[in-house]
């Protein structure tokens, strides 16, 4: 089949390694706008690490990573200048925390949250900086009116919304997510799930997803690393790794999920 | 600025220095003062030293004045506007002792005007310094802690974040209820504020012919605005900068031109208002001019003693 | 004309969790599927009926072979094409209904059957009521349609299951069971839907219990045991 465009990210080579201790060793793929990818593993997998070398929250200790810029075609990361990078952060690229916290302004209201990152690109409009907070409230699922209320009084799932839509207001094409469900209570994962699940098809984002929880993978994503010991073990379509796991550690990680 | 006043202040009787600080001290601020001027609005780090009276009180302003102060300047201190606070005495009386340098009270008499909350309202004139006690340099402190952060965001021209605070103020109070240390954008290129002076006196600043000079002496940073500067108030489009209206005039010159204080007379509120330029105040009462109450501090006064 | 050809397939699992026992389920499988014609799976339980199927869905990983999809008029073996190559297959070409509808939280049963219509650019409202009409023609109750399948009786999750499967008219069908819960009545409708997409030139291979139904559909039988077409 003819391939029409080039991935929008890949990663070549990808080591970290902390001291003697490989955090996450020679990681290679290539990913595509509107693909998204979960990455399961134990705690101490090199899963986070392996995200965190991603999102350029760490430096890894080799290998290449080449994004598709909007208008400048496939750049090296690395070799991108810091204003350049930090605005590729801040409008192409979104980051999710595990812990609300981590990713939001606790300090000021949830409009402001949101229109943070307008600002940050120039929007100087109040009135649309609010319509668009508005907008993205609601698509988010918080009541609107909820809008001039600080994050710190919302609940842990409405905090975590609040952070997507915070993430998702400049339309970015790359979305980097550590453990979204994470520390929620299971009625909460499930309308987050959902609410990710129809953003991520609507908006076409392409996001990297990790996760310890095999339902998060199953319900959002095309496809699905397994890694362990800094190495990704099991790769290939959500469903078949699932259902036809190869490496011992899959079989072992797939017979373990509970059935209710 | 000429150096070389390395004798001890004349009449002092004592073996201080002119102007306290000893001249190599003098010429290391005198370069981070000239590094500044360079890069308006660029906050400029310098080794602060440690002045005989605490931080909060003007520590960074007195080591600017002491650096820039000659034998021929006539120095002038206000503290909320006026001359004849504890502060703006304190200082003044420093000054006089350790430099031995003439002191006023009128605007118009002095070459450098150490302040913290006013800009005087009698207009600035060509080869006069402002300098200004800064007690935070930083205009995204409150919204980002980390220094390393808010150090790359100027470096960066990120301004996103302050925009912020102007948002909340919008969102909470239907209108930007910042009211002073109102964050200024210097020559297009550095945000800055212009510490806790009230937003009334941001115009002043832009294409002003005299010299501004910031100092926070706890945080140790010098920035600096040289003569014809542009300095423009942030804001947004559909909530454009507004200075605030005032519907009364001052009680004892009548001026509906000045930023005014309020004072609370008596337990049943009854209040007055007046120039917070005491300065600018009495210039007009002495050419005549008259307000509603022109007795009303003379009674109050009394009433204190 | 073939629309999918299996060859040499062979398909062991290695059970890593049961001290590395090998079961060789598959081996060396060869099958044509032409378009219009219904190829029924037999054979034993346990021969490899479903891991055949699910192998032709690429949901399985067989050691060898190839199996090749005419999609869009090009061959792809979907066991050594690139994962986002076998979802577009998918999307287009390949359908699926498996045996149990994997549900969705929160979302409605018409938007469930819409979806795959949505997936291949369809607008939302023609998506919605070609869904409609699909769930319909299965005796779906309306009532039913804005509600998330997870609480319905099992002939009713089945028959949402098969409205999604069939709603994108993929030019080959994989069909696991569909008729298992269904009674005399959806049985028949079932059939009658795997007639007409059989008669508009869908290659359907299946999976079928019910000797009524595979008397009734079957063009071909396949003998997975004995992997040999009778």
């Amino acid at each position: 089949m003819i391939e029409l465009e080039p991935p929008l990210l890949t990663i070549q080579s990808l080591s970290k390694l902390y001291g003697r201790n490989v955090a996450c060793s020679n990681v290679s793929f290539d990913l595509w706008a509107g693909e998204v990818i979960c990455i399961v593993g134990e705690s101490g997998s090199g899963k986070t690490t392996l995200l965190n070398c991603m999102n350029g929250t760490l430096t890894p200790s080799s290998g290449r990573m080449l994004y598709r810029t909007r208008h400048t075609g496939m750049v090296d990361v690395a070799t991108m200048g810091d204003a350049h990078k930090r605005l590729l952060m801040r409008t192409d690229w979104g980051i999710v925390h595990q812990n609300p916290r981590d990713g939001l302004r606790m300090g000021v209201s949830a409009g402001a949250n949101v229109g943070e990152r307008l600002m940050a690109v120039g929007a100087r409009h109040y009135g649309d900086i609010r319509s668009q907070a508005m907008d993205w409230l609601n698509r988010v699922e918080i009541e609107v009116d909820r809008i001039d209320d600080l994050p710190g009084v919302f609940s842990g799932g409405m905090q975590q919304r609040l952070q997507i839509a915070r993430n998702l207001v400049t339309k970015p094409r790359l979305v980097f997510m550590d453990e979204p469900t994470g520390g929620l209570d299971v009625s909460v994962q499930a309308r987050l799930l959902d609410l990710l699940r129809a953003l991520v098809q609507e908006l076409q984002l392409a996001a990297i997803i990790v996760t310890h929880d095999l339902a998060v993978a199953r319900v959002l994503a095309d496809r699905l690393f397994v890694m362990k010991g800094g190495d990704i073990v099991d790769n290939g379509l959500t469903y078949q790794v699932l259902d036809d796991p190869q490496h011992p550690y899959t079989q072992l990680l797939v017979s373990s999920i509970l059935q209710v | 600025m000429t150096a070389g006043n390395a004798e001890p202040a004349e009449g002092s009787g004592h073996t201080y220095n002119f102007a306290y600080l000893d001249e190599q001290t003098k010429r290391s601020i005198r370069r981070i003062i000239l590094k500044a001027i360079a890069v308006p609005g660029y906050q400029v780090p310098f080794g602060g030293r440690e002045m005989p009276l605490p931080y909060g009180w003007g520590t960074g302003g007195i080591q600017i004045t002491a650096s820039v102060l000659t034998k021929a300047d006539v120095l002038k201190v206000i503290d909320q506007g006026a001359d004849d606070t504890t502060n703006a005495v304190s200082i003044r009386q420093f000054f006089a002792r350790v430099a031995g340098v003439e002191t006023t009270e009128k605007t118009s008499q002095a070459t450098i005007v150490q302040t913290r909350h006013r800009i005087p309202d009698t207009p600035l004139k060509p080869g006069q310094i402002m300098v200004l006690q800064v007690p935070i340099p930083e205009p995204m402190r409150r919204l980002e802690p980390r220094e390393t952060e808010t150090r790359k965001m100027h470096a960066l021209s990120e301004y996103g974040l302050i925009h912020v605070k102007l948002y909340e103020d919008i969102a909470h109070w239907g209108h930007i209820a910042t009211t002073y240390a109102y964050p200024v954008m210097v020559n297009g290129r550095y945000v800055m504020t212009p510490s806790p002076i009230p937003k009334w006196d941001n115009p002043k600043l832009h294409q002003s012919e005299a010299t501004f000079i910031f100092c926070a002496g706890r945080e140790k940073r010098i920035y600096a605005l040289p003569p014809f500067t542009d300095v423009r108030s942030l804001d947004f489009e559909d909530h454009p900068f507004r200075l605030q209206a005032f519907t009364q005039t001052c009680a004892l010159c009548g001026s509906g031109q000045s930023y005014l204080d309020e004072i609370i007379l008596d337990d049943e509120g009854k209040r007055l208002y007046v120039c917070s330029d005491t300065d600018f105040c009495a210039q007009r009462v002495a050419a005549g001019h008259v307000g509603s109450d022109p007795d009303a501090l003379a009674a109050t006064k009394d009433a204190v003693a | 004309m073939a629309v999918m050809r299996v060859r040499n397939l062979s398909k062991s699992f290695t059970l890593h969790e049961q001290g590395g026992v090998v079961l060789s389920v598959l081996n060396n499988v060869s099958l044509d599927i032409m378009a219009g014609e219904c190829v029924v799976l037999r054979g034993a339980s346990g021969c490899g009926k479903s891991t055949l199927l699910r192998s032709m869905y690429a949901n399985y990983k067989p050691q060898s072979g190839s199996i090749e999809v005419c999609h869009q008029g090009l061959w792809v073996d979907i066991l050594s094409a690139a994962p986002r190559i076998v979802l577009e297959v998918r999307r287009r070409t390949l359908g699926y209904v498996s045996q149990f509808l994997r549900v969705i939280p929160r979302v409605s049963s018409l938007d469930v059957v819409a979806e795959p219509l949505r997936n291949i650019g369809i607008d939302a409202p023609s998506a919605r009521a070609r869904a409609a009409a699909m769930l319909q023609r299965l005796n779906v109750p309306e009532r039913l349609w804005s509600l998330a399948p997870a609480t319905f009786s099992g002939g009713e999750q089945q028959r949402v299951n098969i409205a999604r499967g069939f709603i994108s008219q993929s030019p080959i069908l994989l069909l696991d069971e569909p008729t298992a819960s269904l009674d005399t009545e959806n049985r028949a409708a079932v059939i009658a839907l795997i007639g007409e997409a059989m008669a508009r030139g869908t290659a359907i291979v299946g999976i079928f219990h019910d000797e009524d139904v595979r008397r009734c559909l079957g063009t071909r039988q396949f003998d997975v045991a004995q992997a040999r077409l009778t």
